[in-house]
């Protein structure tokens, strides 16, 4: 266990040196998810208590989102201020993003072998 | 009662007070959240942080002292982002079949949030500073904060614009799709994944595997697209 723990923070580790070293315009973690899916696709598969370490990280995933949250009483004056613009920009943004990539990945991912039945029958 | 506050004085100098009261509000946010039958408005992440603003306006707690200990659990959002690589391994097969679609879908999605965000707060009066912080919202935390970084915005207010898209996507996503009457459950996931990044996908995982697995890839890829693509168009523009 403990040594996928540590792989898992080595990836980010590497990742974060590798964007300071060269550069690169992703953040350190996105650079570390890259390297360790690399390592998966070498390998091969992925090992059980590999699975259960990110099982127990992406379980709880939303909690970690908390502590950032609460950093909204530092900008409460911000908010206030500009709160039309930032509401509608969320709103409306949000619900084009959903529509634009679901009625696109429904147009072009239908299933082209005559198969009729869709991916599920209830909504 | 002199040794209470004694004791009090002694704990809280310590980041266990709270690191506790993040995740107890956390977990009440979810008892409530499964009490209210899943009900979208009683996100758990959106009750956990209005129970801790309660309590630290409540004990004039200020947002540094807070984090001294909540810093621990914000701190593994680099190491989940690390692990976001094991859900899309697993799912290389079902993506590998649908690779065009979903890179072609994903790489829309992803302009037509960031693009329309800007675009609309431009148009009503936004500030250089909370464009730059919106660019980024339909992106998991981490990461968004570190492109908002990049491009000289507040990464602490991208942190609140991405968890509000987050709650607002997992709220009105499924209804919206109803509406549109898209069903396949792939098309549904990659939607949510895309828009509303982690929240989303957690709340995907919830109603259908499937829908759940392409949340996550859409998660995970729409953060490698943004933080490659958003720095290029945002220096092509401004």
């Amino acid at each position: 266990m403990l040594n996928y723990i540590t792989l898992i923070f080595a990836c980010q580790m590497i990742g974060e040196l590798l964007v300071t070293a060269i550069g690169l315009p992703v953040p350190g973690p996105v650079a570390g998810m890259a390297l360790l899916f690399t390592g998966l696709l070498v390998h091969g598969a992925v090992p059980d208590d590999l699975g259960a370490v990110a099982g127990v990280l992406l379980s709880n995933l939303s909690l970690l989102f908390v502590p950032a949250g609460v950093g909204v009483m530092l900008h409460a004056s911000l908010i206030a201020r500009e709160l039309v613009p930032i509401t509608v920009a969320l709103v409306i943004s949000t619900l084009l993003a959903i529509a634009v990539t679901a009625a696109l990945m429904t147009w072009l991912g239908r299933p082209r072998d005559g198969a009729i039945g869709d991916g599920g029958t209830a909504g | 009662m002199r040794e209470f506050s004694q004791i009090w004085v002694y704990l809280s100098a310590s980041p266990l007070v709270h690191l506790t009261l993040t995740l107890a509000a956390y977990q009440l946010g979810t008892y409530i959240y499964r009490r209210g039958r899943l009900n979208p408005l009683l996100n758990p992440v959106l009750i956990a942080i209005v129970l801790v603003l309660g309590i630290l306006t409540l004990t004039e707690t200020s947002y540094e002292t807070y984090f001294d200990g909540a810093q621990f659990v914000h701190f593994l959002l680099g190491p989940a982002t690390v692990a976001l690589a094991i859900p899309l391994y697993r799912q290389i097969d079902k993506v590998r079949r649908s690779a065009l679609a979903v890179l072609v879908s994903l790489t829309a999605g992803s302009l037509t949030a960031a693009a329309s965000a800007v675009a609309i707060a431009w148009a009503l009066g936004g500030t250089r500073e909370a464009l730059i912080s919106l660019a980024p919202k339909s992106v998991t935390a981490p990461v968004a904060m570190g492109i908002t970084e990049q491009l000289g915005g507040l990464p602490s207010l991208t942190a609140v614009l991405v968890i509000a898209t987050g709650i607002l996507g997992a709220a009105v996503g499924p209804p919206l799709l109803n509406l549109l009457r898209i069903r396949d459950w792939a098309a549904r996931g990659l939607a949510i994944g895309t828009a509303s990044h982690g929240i989303g996908t957690a709340r995907a995982m919830q109603v259908n595997e499937v829908a759940g697995a392409f949340a996550g890839l859409a998660m995970g890829l729409n953060a490698l697209l943004t933080a490659i693509l958003l720095p290029i168009v945002w220096y092509w523009f401004f």
